[in-house]
């Protein structure tokens, strides 16, 4: 096998994603930011063989019940039962399969089972707020869930976090890892919220908020709410044309 | 069309770690070392609430991705991971990375690739961790030259005795140098 050279090197490119998409490190608004934003300007790194693989974390890393949040314990949670689907998309509308997605939340009160959550929401004993998911071979996933609460914080007077799902997915390379939360449309706290407003692109805050879903909703059961999850695209490259020269 | 980024907020350890995510390759592996270091703010606290995620290639400089013009070479998970300890502590067990191609027929001095994580980050950042053995390599590396040379020992983990220290200092003096990919 000829491996080429590595002054032969052609590697896919990821689009950088358009000025406003993600939120600055420093956003005053959200006080937590003011200490943990680096004050020096980020360098530039070129994508290369590091940034432009990443880790294809897929089916190992599922247990049974991961994909449903209301079968993890002996009993069934407190709350409105929610089923959450999307896909798993590049910025070019290519799925992205076998790709690991994870989410938490809190539980219907707004309270998390962790021990630093000590607001009076109650916690539920047959609720954790863990859930994982691997993509299907068209980027598809789906969660049964609770819906999260709103809950109180200390950022600014009478401040609440609307209800939100945290998501966590890696997409094929270093460069298109993403963290985010997806939100629910028609919440009334959306306009007080600091980490949603903290996004300067309306368009780009727009997408976080997942669309109702009556065609998925289960008679007597569950709710739906459908969220695509798009990363970061590849720039249009010549390197596909190019790999039988190698041969 | 991306999703904006937000924070993994101050409960991301319901979420996201792993029973086997600081250990890369198992304990035990002949060659593992150690990585620990402390994330602080520009208070000078430490943060406890973070999580680092490590990728990087084989001790032979190779992927297990299908995007490695080289081949594919399976085996080599490549990916750690580790939420803070409320000391502001990691620690990653894997192997060190071998040199990895870069551009123009160059050579990436040896070096891991490094998001952290945290409440009060609406993003992660991205930094390297170069390794103090490969002076030769690190003098040539074309990513740590472009870094103003009183930054650069920001990315330069010290040897310690079970392996390296590397430090992430979020904002403040001594700033950990943070990449724009």
């Amino acid at each position: 096998m000829a491996a080429p050279t590595s002054d032969r090197l052609i590697l896919p490119q990821y689009r950088r994603d358009p000025e406003g998409t993600h939120p600055p490190l420093d956003s005053p608004s959200y006080r937590s930011t003011t200490f943990r934003h680096p004050k020096q300007p980020l360098t530039l790194l070129p994508q290369m063989l590091t940034e432009v693989t990443g880790p294809l974390l897929g089916p190992g890393r599922l247990g049974e019940h991961d994909n449903d949040l209301t079968v993890q314990h002996d009993g069934e949670p407190i709350g409105q039962r929610i089923i959450v689907h999307g896909r798993l998309l590049d910025g070019d509308g290519r799925a992205i399969p076998d790709s690991l997605i994870e989410i938490w939340q809190a539980n219907a009160s707004g309270r998390y089972r962790h021990i630093g959550d000590n607001w009076p929401g109650p916690l539920d004993p047959n609720f954790t707020g863990l859930g994982r998911a691997v993509t299907d071979s068209e980027g598809r996933y789906e969660f049964t869930t609770i819906k999260p609460g709103a809950y109180p914080w200390k950022n600014h007077d009478n401040a609440w976090r609307p209800a939100h799902i945290h998501f966590s997915v890696f997409g094929m390379a270093f460069t298109q890892r993403l963290v985010t939360q997806m939100y629910f449309p028609g919440d009334p706290l959306f306009f007080q919220d600091p980490i949603f407003n903290s996004v300067p692109d309306e368009k780009a805050r727009q997408r976080m908020i997942s669309k109702f879903d009556m065609s998925r909703t289960v008679d007597h059961w569950a709710l739906a709410f459908e969220f695509d999850i798009v990363v970061r695209g590849r720039e249009a490259s010549v390197f596909e044309n190019e790999e039988d020269e190698d041969e | 069309m991306t999703i904006p980024s937000q924070t993994v907020g101050p409960f991301l350890s319901i979420g996201l770690p792993w029973e086997d995510g600081p250990t890369v390759v198992s304990e035990g592996t002949p060659g593992a070392v150690w990585i620990r270091g402390t994330v602080t703010d520009g208070a000078r606290d430490t943060v406890p609430d973070a999580l680092v995620e490590t990728w990087q290639a084989d001790p032979d400089g190779r992927f297990d991705h299908p995007d490695d013009p080289r081949g594919r070479v399976e085996g080599f998970r490549g990916f750690g991971r580790c939420p803070t300890e409320p000391d502001g502590t990691y620690a990653i067990l894997t192997l060190l990375p071998g040199a990895v191609p870069g551009t123009d027929g160059r050579t990436q001095a040896p070096h891991i690739d490094v998001s952290v994580f945290a409440r009060g980050m609406l993003n992660r950042v991205v930094t390297r961790i170069y390794f103090p053995d490969n002076a030769e390599a690190n003098a040539a590396d074309e990513v740590l030259s472009s870094v103003p040379e009183e930054r650069r020992h920001t990315l330069i983990a010290e040897k310690t005795e079970d392996g390296y220290r590397f430090d992430v200092r979020l904002q403040g003096e001594g700033e950990t140098v943070f990449f724009d990919v």
